[in-house]
């Protein structure tokens, strides 16, 4: 008698091949290899509606060794950081943070679904690496000239607001210990890509 | 008097300069000093983990050994951003928790001469420190202008209650710590229960149409529950909700105007403090008339609480079933 077989054995070591890949890349350790599939994650998020797969159904990918179309979802690029999920969930997995791998992993391969929310994360640290700190100004305008210009006309009374209310300054401030944070950046750069 | 070691974080010096105006108000009468650490760098908020693991670390870190260099007397680090504070307060827990990414941001923190031992430095959040060492009864003592009549929403937002690497936190979803200091204020406090729903964080940037979605929940709500005034304890909170409900309005077709102040600016207020000299009127949707009002109507409360006046107690709603509250005793703790 032939039984079909549901999960092919070079599936299955694909999954177990990418949960590994998913949990080294958490920063803290995920508990993402626990996972029951309740779904407290999918039912606790302000974002689910935006996004292609739930959070649980983005862990049953893992799980199935869909490496491809896991990094390529709008899940973690959704995801809000708010942690109702991680306070929820039964089995303690660190899901914000399985998120923020998924979103390094995307990152690293070019494969988000778009690229409104890498870019702005990516302007935004390029300021921060080169001030040490944040430029409210200068990100927010680079941002909107390139992702939403249509939205320019309706923020441009509210940038005014901002300068009239003495909450933004023009130029970034930069701290006194700019080489020494970029040689720790330099050297994390390396440390990360060795990995 | 208390002392503590300060991250402010980027936007305090901006966007948030209300936030830092009014909390340098607030210290005094608090008996807390804050110590800002030495050219400390931004946090990387969310954005930085999204891109790559150990640099972010590693850029946190740096705060946190320049911290412990900095540290006496077993003084924490306290941060008034939701945001910062979790950021550093989560760095911490994962290089104790991940032997590896200790070694990793240790490694990188090398090269700019600094080390970090995790567990070096207890990071806490400016809310929690004003409950738990300073306390409500110093915070009643400090009030000269009770916020009577003032309805405000109490909201606390997302990273402050959750994840809470440090378990501070009873209640993660519904704690009433906000309420709690509200209410020592003298404001009256409505039952807000999208209390640490989120605002969107920086998805008014990168996905509006969501990020916009979550603030109308928000201010609807607030609105709906009969506050006058949104109270936050997080700078990216207070921006969202107040800079993008003009934009809000515009896609929802609706008409909210809801003011939303830090907690600090409320407590300068009931401290005595000029509410301009802790930053109220630096908001869009102004919240100078509604603080106006309610400070208007303290003098008559002042005069019942010396029995001069009578006073009266308000008459039951005959639409409304009575509904069951909890004892103020039970509340408080």
């Amino acid at each position: 008698m032939v039984v079909a077989q549901v999960s092919p054995p070079e599936a299955a070591d694909a999954g177990v091949r990418f949960l590994a890949e998913v949990n080294s890349k958490t920063a803290g350790v995920s508990h993402l290899d626990m996972c029951i599939q309740c779904g407290s994650c999918g039912g606790s998020c302000p974002s689910a509606s935006a996004m292609d797969h739930t959070p649980r159904g983005l862990f049953a990918l893992i799980r199935a060794g869909k490496r491809d179309e896991v990094i390529r979802s709008n899940t973690p690029w959704m995801c809000l950081s708010c942690y109702h999920c991680v306070v929820r969930c039964p089995q303690e997995i660190a899901i914000t943070d399985v998120m923020y791998a998924i979103k390094v992993i995307a990152e690293k391969e070019h494969t988000y679904p778009n690229n409104v929310g890498p870019d702005f994360a990516g302007v935004f640290i390029g300021q921060a690496r080169r001030f040490g700190r944040s430029w409210e100004i200068g990100l927010t305008a680079r941002h909107y000239l390139h992702h939403f210009i249509l939205r320019l006309p309706g923020m441009t009374p509210m940038a005014f607001g901002l300068f009239r209310h003495g909450r933004i300054g023009i130029l970034p401030h930069r701290i006194q210990g700019r080489k020494q944070l970029q040689a720790i950046l330099r050297r994390a750069d390396e440390l990360e890509r060795a990995r | 008097m208390n002392s503590y070691l300060y991250y402010p974080g980027c936007s305090m010096e901006g966007s948030g300069r209300s936030y830092r105006e009014s909390l340098e108000g607030v210290l005094a009468p608090l008996g807390m000093t804050l110590e800002e650490i030495d050219d400390w760098n931004c946090c990387g908020a969310t954005e930085y983990v999204s891109l790559s693991t150990t640099p972010a670390y590693a850029m946190i870190a740096r705060n946190l050994a320049i911290a412990a260099g900095e540290k006496k007397n077993g003084q924490s680090l306290v941060a008034a951003c939701s945001a910062c504070y979790l950021n550093l307060a989560k760095a911490d827990h994962y290089m104790g928790q991940q032997p590896a990414l200790n070694a990793r941001v240790n490694d990188a923190l090398g090269a700019g001469g600094l080390h970090y031992d995790p567990g070096t430095v207890k990071v806490r959040h400016l809310l929690e420190v004003i409950l738990n060492d300073i306390g409500l009864d110093r915070v009643r003592a400090a009030v000269k202008k009770p916020l009577t009549g003032l309805k405000v929403a109490p909201y606390l937002g997302c990273m402050v209650p959750r994840p809470d690497v440090d378990g501070a936190y009873a209640n993660h979803e519904q704690p009433n710590d906000l309420d709690r200091l509200l209410r020592a204020l003298g404001a009256e406090v409505v039952d807000y229960p999208l209390k640490t729903e989120c605002c969107g964080g920086h998805m008014t940037q990168v996905a509006p149409k969501l990020g916009l979605e979550l603030i109308r929940r928000l201010v609807s709500e607030a609105e709906r529950r009969e506050a006058v005034m949104m109270v936050t304890v997080c700078p990216m909170c207070q921006i969202n909700i107040d800079a993008y409900q003009g934009e809000m309005n515009a896609m929802f077709h609706t008409h909210h105007k809801m003011p939303i102040v830090f907690f600090t600016q409320l407590m300068g207020v009931a401290f005595g403090l000029e509410p301009g000299k802790v930053g109220v009127g630096r908001e869009y949707t102004n919240a100078s008339k509604t603080l106006a009002k309610a400070l208007k109507a303290a003098p008559q409360e002042a005069l019942v609480a010396a029995g001069v006046a009578p006073a009266h107690r308000p008459k039951p709603d005959k639409r409304a079933l009575p509904m069951p509250r909890m004892a103020d005793s039970e509340v408080e703790e």
